[in-house]
């Protein structure tokens, strides 16, 4: 695992590209703090894994940081209350999605005095339970911060045989216009590190990097001043989009590949965003939950520019509105940043824990998308995707709907991250085939295992039908045997009845012999009745 | 109030498919500036009327597949298609070999085939091959190039050269003073040792034919300056080009009578750095992986040797570049790069597993 190379070491990965970074517009200001506002709308899942289940009733008055809902099953997370007030309803509410659609929310109408409710600080951490620090982190309701939002209490229970050696913070923030990240650092790099140590001691590795690109040097300067006498690695690398995709940092930092279909903890890494280790920090020193978070607010539409400290739960709307956002049909507003981030279709949504930025650009600084012309397989997509795929084949195929092919060209391992339709020069909308290809795949999967288990039902079903049809048989057969051998004594009247009653006993064993004879049979055979039943 | 709803990613980088087929036609200047230097004004003829004819036949066919023909006609293809045929044509072809050869190339072998990015073969490789089988005579038929002949006349000027072409607009026939290529001359010859072969022929220059020389070095700087606007990667191009220095290394035998011609030679006459990087760099029907790129090049290499060396046609680039494009699928599917996060190279068939 620990292959011998130089410290701070970095690897170069495949393709990659380097749009307009527009990153300075929303830094060099303070974060700042958003106000508490009239309403909170809190959607029961902001993560990945199943949404959580509500613990309040509406009319319940809850204050901040109260838990609201519960974590349900293994990955899952629990939610708080971000601010006090009242509950005042649990209800379907349209939330930040691609779709628009709506989904569960807790509402809250928040009272003003933002009182918090009963924090629970951990003095020392070194000295509670390992499972008990990990629930800790579990109910504190942290999911990853860097979008994806997987789980992080997930992530802190490696199997058993497979030992983590590295643990990597990841602070790349490879996204142009992002800097949420890189605010956060600015400001709080003593705090990051503080929740990073707490991760060291939950994994106990052997090696600690944090990585970012070297487009912000103040910020790796940052973490190195506060680093003091902890040997954590801050490396720096050249600054190309993707490299803080999960995978693909993995590979800067150590040279390796995370097999496909695998996770990271199968080469002894786990990858944390540096957002979740500073709210790692908020959970276990300060006690408190995740109700808050950084969002960079950028875009021309907006009139201030800038990062901000924002409750959960707060509406785009309200939070745009405070940076002079006055949208028209026509605006654009992206969750995310430009290469992966998604439309809302309305501005009436929630902040959630992944909401990393919120992207309102003219019309003239993210012009709609040109129409798309032919594909001329100049290769430039396969030149530029991170995972070493044939976008183009990728594309051939799906516009074909060549499922096997597609399957054959590795379309699970595309990341989505854009990559190609950003260098297409035909403008086709790629990824968005290989979304629709990789959905189709989905379904066809699941309705494969449906195939399957309705296949083992029928013969199953089949299976059980013959067996009591044989039995019936069997029965049959017993009852003909029983009249034939009254009718045989009968007609032997009574010259011998020892005799009669040993023909008796043995017609009785000859018809429990062919009962017998009978289930052996179909026990045996279903398997061919049955191939012969679905040939017809 | 409803927002714009749009994919991501919401950026793409500046330029299109027009930008792209533009670059490779500023790219042509050189080597057509070159041509006519040292052909004349047929070269320009060729490449007006061709490119006359394409445009006209390309919105032809969009108007009948009910499709909007400014759009497509912006991409510029039809463009690069017509002027690819036009400098592989003998300045001062007639008038009705460029209509025949387009075509072949934008009816034919582009849009019967379902339009851009569908084709399987090059589209002008394809119409020049169909007028070179068809119609030997006129399209062996090239001008001499200026110099080569001491005491030859001048070449022709505009309206010369137009009247070459179009015979009927002129009263008096006008014909281009023409001699066989060096490729030709060198293939015929079976006595002389290359060097006597160099000192007696007109055709021939320093170490390739004579004017073509020029010709290859004015394509091969179109050609390096594409490489540096990244329009196309090194691979297929320079594979070719090594395969045939290659070959003609090995055939090469120090310039006996029976040499097959130095790499020098090869790599500097006929239609070498056209085909090499206007032809070979053709993205829609080449393989299109970088290892796929490297064999489909280095194949076209070497069949361009075999064709010149031992085949019945002096020059052979058209001819190689459809047979690999031939091969271009079956290259593909063994050359799938290997994908992030796997062991190694996946071949379609280890992957479907039994039916």
């Amino acid at each position: 695992m620990n292959a011998p190379h130089k410290k701070g070491q970095t690897w170069d990965i495949h393709g990659g590209i380097h749009p307009p970074e527009n990153k300075t517009q929303s830094l060099g200001k303070p974060i700042m703090q958003a106000a508490v506002p009239a309403q909170l709308i809190l959607p029961l899942s902001q993560s990945i894994g199943a949404p959580a289940e509500p613990c309040v009733e509406p009319g319940e008055h809850v204050l901040k940081g109260q838990l609201i809902a519960q974590a349900a099953g293994f990955v899952s997370v629990p939610l708080h209350a971000p601010s006090s007030g009242r509950v005042t309803a649990i209800e379907d509410r349209p939330i930040a999605h691609s779709s628009g659609m709506s989904a569960p929310c807790i509402v809250i109408d928040t009272d003003g005095e933002d009182r918090w409710g009963e924090r629970t600080p951990i003095a020392d951490y070194t000295a509670v339970e390992r499972t008990e620090l990990i629930n800790h982190i579990r109910n504190a309701g942290i999911a990853g911060m860097g979008g994806a939002g997987f789980p992080t209490a997930v992530k802190l229970n490696p199997p058993a045989d497979k030992p983590i050696t590295t643990l990597i913070i990841n602070a790349t923030e490879c996204e142009p216009y992002i800097t949420a990240d890189h605010a956060l650092i600015l400001e709080r790099a003593g705090d990051i590190l503080q929740g990073v140590d707490v991760l060291t001691h939950l994994l106990q590795p052997a090696r600690i990097l944090i990585g970012l690109e070297d487009n912000k040097p103040d910020a790796a300067a940052a973490l190195r001043d506060s680093l003091r006498d902890r040997p954590y690695q801050v490396i720096e690398f050249p600054t190309k989009y993707p490299s803080g995709g999960e995978k693909q940092l993995i590979e800067i930092l150590t040279g390796k590949q995370v097999p496909s279909g695998g996770l990271p903890a199968d080469l002894g890494i786990v990858c944390q965003n540096i957002g979740t280790c500073y709210a790692i920090k908020r959970a276990v020193v300060d006690g408190e939950p995740l109700i808050s978070r950084i969002t960079t607010l950028t875009g021309n539409a907006l009139k201030t520019l800038g990062n901000t400290e924002v409750l959960l739960g707060t509406t785009m709307q309200t939070l745009l509105e405070a940076h002079g956002w006055q949208p028209t049909p026509q605006s654009r507003l992206i969750m995310g940043g430009p290469m992966m981030g998604f439309t809302v279709h309305s501005a009436n949504v929630p902040i959630v824990k992944t909401t990393n930025c919120l992207l309102a650009p003219t019309a003239e600084e993210l012009p709609p998308p040109h129409l798309a012309q032919a594909c001329i397989r100049c290769g430039m997509c396969a030149e530029a995707c991170p995972a070493s795929l044939l976008p183009q084949q990728l594309y051939w195929y799906s516009r074909a709907r060549e499922y096997e092919q597609l399957e054959a060209h590795n379309i699970a391992d595309c990341i989505e991250c854009g990559a190609c339709s950003y260098v297409c020069p035909s403008n086709i909308p790629l990824v968005q085939y290989y979304r629709a290809s990789k959905a189709e795949l989905r379904e066809r999967a699941e309705e494969h295992i449906k195939a399957e288990h309705s296949r083992q039902r029928f013969e199953f079903r089949q299976e059980r039908l013959e067996a009591a049809e044989r039995e019936k048989e069997a029965k049959k057969a017993a009852r003909k045997a029983a009249a034939a051998k009254r009718a045989a004594q009968k007609e032997a009247s009574t010259p011998d009845g020892d005799n009669s009653a040993a023909t008796a006993k043995q017609a009785e064993i000859e018809a429990a012999v062919a009962r017998a004879k009978a289930k052996k049979v179909g026990i045996g055979q279903p398997a061919h009745s049955d191939d012969n039943e679905v040939g017809n | 109030m409803a927002l714009l709803h749009v994919t991501s990613p919401h950026m793409s980088r500046a330029g299109d498919t027009g930008s792209v087929m533009r670059h490779v036609l500023l790219a042509l200047i050189p080597g057509i500036v070159v041509m006519t230097a040292l052909f004349g004004w047929g070269t320009i003829v060729n490449i007006i009327w061709a490119c006359l004819l394409a445009l006209g036949m390309e919105a032809m066919v969009m108007r009948l597949r009910k499709r909007p023909p400014m759009f497509y006609l912006r991409d510029c293809s039809a463009l690069v298609t017509a002027v690819l045929l036009a400098v592989a044509l003998p300045p001062y072809a007639p008038w009705w070999l460029v209509v025949v050869g387009i075509g072949f190339s934008i009816l034919v072998a582009k849009h019967l085939y379902g339009g851009m990015g569908y084709n399987p073969f090059n589209p002008a490789m394809v119409g020049y091959v169909v007028l070179l089988i068809s119609f030997p005579v006129e399209m062996t038929q090239w001008a001499a190039p200026a110099g080569s002949i001491p005491d030859q006349a001048p070449t022709l000027g505009p309206l010369s050269a137009l009247a070459a072409s179009f015979p009927f607009l002129s009263s008096t026939p006008v014909d281009a003073f023409t001699m066989a290529t060096p490729l030709d001359v060198f293939k015929q010859n079976d006595s002389l040792m290359v060097d006597e072969l160099f000192a007696s022929s007109p055709q021939f220059g320093r170490f390739g034919g004579y004017g073509w020389e020029w010709v290859n070095i004015a394509f091969l700087l179109g050609g390096a300056y594409l490489l540096y606007k990244r329009i196309f990667t090194w691979h297929a191009p320079i594979s070719m080009l090594a395969a045939l220095a290659l070959m003609a290394l090995i055939f090469n035998d120090s310039g006996s009578s029976a040499s097959g011609g130095s790499p020098a030679f090869h790599l500097f006459t006929g239609a070498t750095m056209l085909g090499a990087f206007f032809i070979v760099t053709d993205p829609v029907s080449s393989a299109v992986s970088n290892i796929g790129r490297l064999y489909y090049g280095a194949g076209i290499g070497v069949l361009i040797y075999l064709i010149r060396s031992f085949g019945n046609y002096p020059d052979a680039v058209a001819f190689a570049v459809l047979l690999m494009n031939f091969a271009a699928p079956l290259i593909d599917h063994y050359t799938q790069p290997r994908t992030y996060g796997h062991k190694d190279h996946k071949s379609h068939n280890e992957d479907r597993g039994p039916k």
